[in-house]
């Protein structure tokens, strides 16, 4: 078959299936090796462009006025500030407000709201930070490929002389300090559905003391807890559990909002069905997700 | 007319909102910047407690005053931007 005959159809498979390259190599590599070329002398060069001041700050200028037509134009189609009909006055606030309590069992309603009713986008969010938190070891992991002989050599001084400094203050205020942060995240976290505050926050704070002390005493000390593998069996383990916790109500027919997980009286602590391991996974992540953002910020390592 | 002593007090808060936020884009010293950063995300946590959300008020006061300024902190020592460190 040759490449007159073939309908565009035709043409578009062979070329995602890569068979163009197969069938003729030599018309392939001399096509390519044209538009290489091609593209070369077309490339869009900044330096250029800057040597010819007028017509960089004319384009300049007109795409921030394109952008702010565009975004006026939006904002003009917004609806206008109180309006009845507006989407923010429907029946859902209503529903929420007089049944929240009864149906998730938690007094403080945007806990309830965010991991009962919308538990599966917090779902989504703790599922991001862990990306993130990958990708940042990803990138910043200290090892042959990310850092040069050059570089290793400037963190170990630096190490060194992190080491050499006297740091009293710090480390007296980190020693009374970080105990009473970690229980006031974990009393924030145990008391999401409670009081304000839930995984998020106190996830934010438990990741916030674990900071101060490695910052007043090096990484090592926490390092020593928090090894690589238990880091990541925290997080994966945190997820896979709301995972486990949450998916209960889809394959039990998707209606969640009248399951069977005992509610409890509202007000004690242990109430509101899944509200509270689900913060407690969250809060996990979070302070994971913290504290590695911080350690593979500062050494490329846990 | 009578003044509130809450409103003249959300009110202070709310100009040293403007002013800090003008400030941040305005200051050269990128130190100088996450700090008065700090101070935003500070008075906008105490100005949540005043809307009456306190949920946002622990949350803007752990992220926004705590982990993201030492994370600024941290990526302005990796790029050498901080004056005081090592060839910075």
């Amino acid at each position: 078959m040759t490449n007159q005959n073939k309908t565009i159809w035709q043409k578009w498979k062979a070329w995602v299936n890569g068979e163009e390259a197969l069938l003729h190599p030599d018309a392939y590599i001399a096509k390519r090796a044209e538009r290489k070329k091609r593209s070369k002398k077309k490339t869009f060069n900044m330096r250029r462009m800057k040597e010819n001041p007028q017509v960089y700050h004319f384009l300049c200028v007109s795409v921030c006025a394109a952008f702010i037509g565009i975004l006026l134009a939006v904002v003009a189609e917004l609806p206008s500030f109180g309006a009845a009909e507006n989407p923010t006055n429907n029946e859902v606030m209503e529903r929420y407000l007089e049944k929240g309590m009864e149906e998730t069992g938690a007094i403080n309603f945007v806990t309830g709201m965010i991991l009962d009713y919308r538990a599966f986008d917090t779902f989504g969010e703790a599922n991001v930070l862990f990306l993130a938190v990958i990708g940042v070891w990803m990138l910043l992991q200290r090892d042959r490929k990310n850092f040069s002989a050059e570089q290793e050599r400037e963190c170990e001084e630096d190490a060194a002389i992190e080491t050499a400094e006297s740091k009293t203050i710090l480390q007296i205020g980190a020693k009374y300090l970080t105990p009473m942060i970690l229980l006031y995240g974990v009393y924030v976290i145990c008391n999401g559905h409670l009081s304000p505050g839930g995984g998020f926050s106190g996830g934010a704070i438990i990741g916030g003391g674990l900071i101060l002390y490695a910052a007043a005493y090096g990484q090592e000390k926490v390092g020593a807890f928090l090894t690589k593998r238990r880091f990541l069996t925290m997080i994966a383990g945190s997820l896979l559990t709301y995972f486990a916790c949450k998916s209960y109500s889809f394959f039990t027919g998707a209606n969640h909002v009248g399951y069977a997980i005992p509610k409890g009286t509202p007000g004690e602590i242990l109430s509101a069905g899944w509200i509270l391991p689900l913060n407690i996974c969250v809060g996990l992540v979070v302070a994971c997700t913290m504290y590695g953002f911080y350690a593979l910020f500062t050494k490329g390592e846990l | 007319m009578s003044l509130d002593i809450a409103t003249v007090i959300q009110g202070l808060l709310v100009l040293f909102l403007i002013v800090s936020a003008i400030a941040v884009s305005v200051v050269r010293n990128l130190f100088l910047a996450v700090i008065i950063f700090m101070g935003y995300s500070s008075v906008m946590a105490i100005i949540w407690i005043f809307l009456g959300a306190p949920d946002l008020a622990i949350t803007e006061a752990a992220v926004g005053a705590g982990i993201s300024s030492v994370l600024f902190f941290l990526t302005l020592k990796q790029i050498h931007a901080l004056k005081g460190t090592r060839e910075g």
